[in-house]
């Protein structure tokens, strides 16, 4: 057993199923999406982000890109939370809601294109 | 992507999750801990915007202070563990940062990665330079001076780095790498589209065998030059077909042979393959009979074979080698030695081992007991050349020269070698005439030596002028730019047609498009003939004295004058 293969894969499990977790629930209600769910979404899928740094195969190369495109979606989540609720003063309507999630949504297909990556590779793995 | 970059992600993995943890926590902490107002009173802790905010600044030691409202003490309980867990972070980041540019690896990395970026993006004709030793120093000075581009490849760091020190007009890219490994080569641009040659001219002959083959296979379209010491080296590269080996003790044999045999067909050679514009030197006439050679080893043997023929009878002394004269004791730098050699009667004496203080021993020991003897003098170190020009001799080697100026000449002029091979037929009142010219060509200097190519791409205008049909006779064309009725500094050497050689062309040579010169003249003036080829305007100021402005509107309010005149 390798610890680094489970670290990993810990992580990347892990960003989909929190990002997951935010996603699920009818997509403007408020009070069913958690902004910790968010921001707990968002520090493992930098973490899993950086742990796929520096890996110069084109499997590598592809986990880093997916996982970017998760951060991208999750960042902006993050910042139009913040601009409804401090900046604008709006609060959390219904409308604000549904965009926040429908990012978070598109990050969550990221994360699922991550982990299927990370099925095919291991499939393909001999020893 | 260059491999630097990912270098530094790599080594950057730990430190950034390390940040991005502890940004995590402390985030997370102050959204927890409850704030208090003005009155006392608990309130809502800080939201996740806010406490962003504030790590952001605090863990950068920006520190705007408790914003946006005082803080309770729970909150700075919790802030003092943030502040100290940020700083660790952060440092723990700059180290490892900082570790990785101080890391050789790294810096070898960036460095030759510079190298690879800077080879490509040269757009003009290039030559590589494997090995800067003496040789290379002198070639890559050369290159410089006539304004060819080249690239270096050098084992030694520290001769790379006092490279950049040296004074060329151009910036040069310099790599330090093992010339053998076929991988050098290739960043070094041989495969590069510009690449017009490869000289291998390092010190380890078996380096110059490695590059040659490297270069036959990876991009057998150009040329190679490879300097080589022994004979059997030398028949090894010529077996793969390296297009020029080089050996200075073979070459300077045969030049030492030539002197004796035909003093002024050798003058020629040596004006012409000279590196150009440097001093002229002066004219050698080693005498013929007997010789004295103190030293008998690679360089001994070339001479001695080459001046076989001449019909010199030779005296060697050398206490190591197995066919010397053993009778004679000592190594010649005793005047004992040399009277036993027949210093007396000797009409000339080589000195030729491999060490440069006893050369000069042995020829200012001859000298003192033969002021009139004809020394000819081996110099091993380019770095011992004030004393070698402190005693004057009258013939010198030096490799590095040797090997320098022949690979400039044959490179940079490919019309040089069937010029010199036509010099085969001739005489020698027919070379005494043309080294005249040559020598008053560029006062007291060696001449340059050029080609130039009527063609579309190389001489514009006059290819265009040419096939035009306009007919101009050489004379016409070698006139200074600057004002035609000078002529120009220039000899035409040789002009190639279809394959048919005319030697020594007259001034009434009728030119035509596709035709090849060999012309010797000053740097100045090939500059300007350049441009007179090169420029349809000052090609038309030289043939026919016209100073149009030559654009469109000019020519046609010209050509109406014109018409309306007549």
């Amino acid at each position: 057993m390798n610890l680094e293969k489970v670290i990993f894969g810990f992580f990347i499990v892990l960003a989909a199923t929190l990002n997951f977790g935010f996603f699920i629930g009818d997509i403007d209600r408020p009070e069913l999406h958690h902004v910790y769910e968010l921001a707990a979404a968002l520090v493992v899928s930098l973490i899993a982000t950086a742990l796929k740094f520096g890996d110069r195969t084109q499997i590598g190369a592809i986990h880093l890109s997916t996982s970017l495109v998760a951060d991208l979606q999750l960042i902006a989540a993050a910042i139009t939370w913040a601009v409804a609720v401090h900046v604008t003063g709006e609060g959390m309507t219904a409308s604000v809601t549904s965009s926040v999630v429908s990012l978070s949504g598109g990050a969550l297909f990221a994360n699922i294109v991550s982990v299927i990556i990370l099925i095919a590779e291991t499939v393909m793995m001999r020893r | 992507m260059n491999s630097a970059f990912f270098l530094v992600l790599r080594r950057m993995r730990a430190p950034i999750i390390v940040l991005i943890v502890i940004y995590a926590i402390s985030v997370l902490g102050l959204t927890l801990v409850p704030g208090v107002d003005a009155d006392g009173k608990a309130t809502a802790p800080l939201s996740f915007f806010h406490a962003f905010y504030f790590i952001s600044y605090t863990a950068t030691t920006i520190g705007f202070g408790e914003i946006p409202a005082a803080f309770s003490d729970a909150q700075r309980l919790w802030v003092i563990v943030c502040i100290y867990l940020t700083v660790i972070g952060w440092s723990y980041s700059v180290v490892t940062l900082i570790a990785l540019l101080q890391d050789k690896g790294f810096q070898n990395t960036l460095t030759t990665n510079r190298f690879i970026r800077r080879v490509r993006q040269i757009r003009e004709p290039f030559y590589i330079v494997c090995g800067c030793g003496e040789t290379g120093s002198l070639i890559c000075k050369t290159f410089d001076r006539i304004g060819h581009a080249f690239v270096v490849v050098e084992k030694d760091e520290l001769r790379v780095e006092e490279l950049d020190l040296l004074d060329f007009k151009t910036d040069t890219p310099a790599l330090a790498g093992d010339a053998r490994l076929p991988e050098t080569l290739n960043i070094a641009g041989l495969r590069h589209k510009h690449c017009r040659g490869v000289l291998a001219v390092t010190n380890d002959e078996q380096i110059n065998l490695a590059v040659a083959i490297g270069v036959r296979l990876l991009n057998p379209d150009i040329p190679v030059i490879a300097r080589a010491r022994s004979d059997n080296v030398a028949a090894n590269m010529a077996s793969f077909g390296t297009d020029h080996i080089i050996n200075p003790f073979q070459r300077f044999a045969e030049h030492l042979a030539l002197a004796i045999a035909a003093p002024e067909r050798f003058r020629l050679i040596e004006l012409i393959t000279g590196l150009p514009e440097s001093p002229i030197p002066e004219p050698h006439r080693p005498p013929r009979g007997h010789w004295i050679m103190c030293g008998f080893g690679r360089f001994g043997h070339a001479v001695a074979r080459h001046l076989e023929p001449t019909g010199i009878t030779l005296t060697i002394i050398d206490p190591t080698a197995a066919d010397a004269d053993h009778a004679i004791p000592g190594d010649g730098t005793e005047a004992r030695t040399l009277r036993a050699a027949g210093i007396e009667t000797a009409a000339g004496i080589i000195a030729g081992t491999d060490n440069d203080v006893n050369n000069l021993s042995i020829a200012v020991t001859a000298k003192e007991l033969r002021p009139d003897l004809f020394v000819v003098l081996r110099q091993n170190h380019h770095a011992n050349g004030l004393l070698f020009e402190a005693f004057d001799a009258d013939f010198a080697m030096v490799p590095s020269h040797i090997v320098a100026q022949e690979s400039i000449a044959l490179l940079t002029t490919p019309l040089l070698a069937e010029f010199l091979k036509q010099l085969n037929g001739t005489n020698e009142d027919w070379c005494t005439r043309l080294v005249q010219r040559l020598q008053t060509l560029c006062d007291g200097l060696t001449p340059a030596i050029s080609s130039l190519h009527f063609t579309a791409r190389d001489t514009p205008a006059a290819h265009r002028a040419l096939i035009m049909g306009q007919r101009f006779k050489l004379g016409e064309l070698l006139r200074d730019g600057t004002d035609r009725t000078l002529p120009l500094a220039a000899i035409v050497l040789l002009v190639k047609r279809n394959g048919e050689i005319h030697l020594l062309p007259d001034d009434d040579f009728l030119l035509d498009a596709g035709d090849r010169l060999l012309i010797a003249s000053s740097l100045d003036a090939r500059r300007n003939l350049e441009f007179t080829v090169d420029n349809a305007n000052e090609l038309d100021y030289v043939l026919n004295g016209r100073t149009d402005s030559g654009s469109w509107l000019w020519q046609k309010i010209a050509g109406k004058a014109a018409v309306k005149g007549e």
